[in-house]
């Protein structure tokens, strides 16, 4: 975290994201605070799903729609929206999962006392997205087997000279790019967002209880920094949910363009 | 090189790379979404697909009572429709039958009176009649003998004869008659 101990003021820096390790430390399983926090953030999911779906009634009670309304929201709005009742429910855990846990993991950035999403370190959106990037892959060759490469590199209903084009830009956008941006996304909104919060609280911080020491009117600064620093955190709030949303959204679209019949 | 980056960014001398994940980060991460894709695909999505199957059977079995209900109360609602048919035309039956009761029944009773009255007139025409001749018959017995004794005491001489005291009655009888009814007059 930035503090000022020493009287100046210290923005946040990417320091932040690698934190000393608590258990492990030196070896492959090292476990740091944003690594428990993202522990926590999976036991949360397990916790409320597992009581939540432990004693399901037909005529649900509060808690119980809550969390029917959360698993409806991956199952109709997402998957059998794109994929049709079929496939939809072929895909549906992996499509769940991705929703959840991107969720819960953007989330503690903005729960006191975690404060960071364990999502602002690349590992989980990296191999969610590789993931993401099996699935569609296997959902390509389980459904046209030996076509799927070929239509997705060569798309049909294209003049052959145009290929010398278009081949490079399908096979960069399609294999390369799709990964590569939905880890970037899911990444930098998190890392970001986590910087800005860090940025406008420390700023009040410093405003507040150090530059007032030479000038009050810092203090006005420093409540205009507490300001922006109350709505970014609700900003955080519609970033994670929207976060999630892209992730799962964008994993199912691109099995839904693997399962069509034509590219 | 990874841990030479860190080593590096603890001491402040060249910033850690965001972009270059730490193998514990992708550990950690793989581990926690295998459990947690698990943890939906064997647990939460089987229980949650078990609750939909049965609320849609719940449903069903609802739509279907209320059919069953329904087409009761249809039956039950023709039944009494019919019933109610049934009697209303019942009720016109009787009524009518009664109409038609009364009207014989009133006609019986008149032509009984009818004939009754006249009987009671014929007999009593019957008796007056009677009663007339028996009086007239009577009467002239009467008169006839009167008459002769009342002659026969006048001229002191017994009208024996009979055909001839007979013809003498009966032609005062008529002259009385006569100068009766031209006395009526």
């Amino acid at each position: 975290m930035a503090t000022s101990d020493d009287g100046g003021f210290h923005g946040p820096s990417i320091d932040e994201f690698f934190p000393d390790a608590i258990f492990f430390a030196g070896t492959p399983f090292e476990i740091n605070r944003i690594i428990l926090i993202r522990f926590i953030a999976m036991l949360a999911i397990v916790l409320i799903f597992w009581i939540g779906t432990r004693r399901m009634k037909v005529v649900p009670g509060r808690f119980q729609s809550i969390v029917e309304m959360g698993l409806d929201f991956a199952r109709v709005n997402i998957a059998e929206d794109l994929l049709g009742k079929k496939d939809g429910r072929r895909f549906l855990p992996l499509i769940t999962t991705i929703f959840f846990v991107v969720l819960f993991a953007n989330l503690t950035g903005i729960i006191p006392f975690m404060n960071i999403s364990s999502n602002s370190l690349i590992g989980m959106p990296l191999v969610l997205a590789v993931v993401a990037w099996l699935a569609f892959m296997y959902a390509g060759i389980r459904k046209h087997p030996g076509a799927f490469f070929k239509n997705a590199l060569f798309p049909p209903g294209v003049p052959w000279p145009l290929y010398i084009i278009v081949t490079p830009i399908e096979l960069v956008s399609t294999f390369i790019l799709r990964p590569v941006t939905l880890t970037l996304r899911l990444l930098m909104n998190m890392l970001v967002g986590h910087l800005l919060l860090v940025l406008f609280f420390s700023a009040t911080q410093f405003f507040l209880f150090t530059a007032t020491q030479t000038s009050i009117f810092y203090g006005l600064f420093g409540v205009g920094t507490l300001a922006f620093g109350f709505v970014f955190t609700l900003f955080e709030v519609l970033v994670a949910v929207l976060q999630a949303y892209v992730f799962a959204l964008l994993t199912t679209v691109y099995i839904q363009l693997a399962l069509a019949d034509e590219h | 090189m990874l841990q030479t980056i860190l080593v590096a960014a603890t001491e402040g001398e060249a910033p850690a790379n965001p972009l270059l994940p730490e193998p514990y980060d992708i550990i950690w991460s793989a581990v926690c979404f295998v459990v947690i894709l698990f943890f939906f695909w064997r647990l939460v999505l089987p229980r949650m697909k078990k609750l939909l199957d049965e609320r849609s059977a719940a449903i069903e079995g609802n739509m279907e009572k209320a059919d069953v209900a329904q087409r009761e109360a249809e039956a039950a609602l023709e039944q009494y429709t019919a019933q109610l048919a049934d009697a209303r035309a019942e009720a016109g039956k009787i009524r009518e039958q009664a109409r038609a009761d009364a009207q014989r029944i009133g006609s019986e009773i008149q032509a009984q009176a009818q004939t009754d009255a006249e009987r009671v007139k014929a007999n009593a025409q019957v008796a007056i009649e009677a009663e007339r001749q028996s009086a007239l018959v009577s009467l002239r017995t009467e008169v006839g003998s009167l008459a002769i004794d009342l002659a026969s005491g006048v001229i002191g001489e017994s009208l024996s004869d009979d055909q001839k005291a007979t013809a003498l009655v009966d032609r005062f009888l008529a002259d009385l008659e006569t100068a009766d009814t031209s006395g009526k007059k």
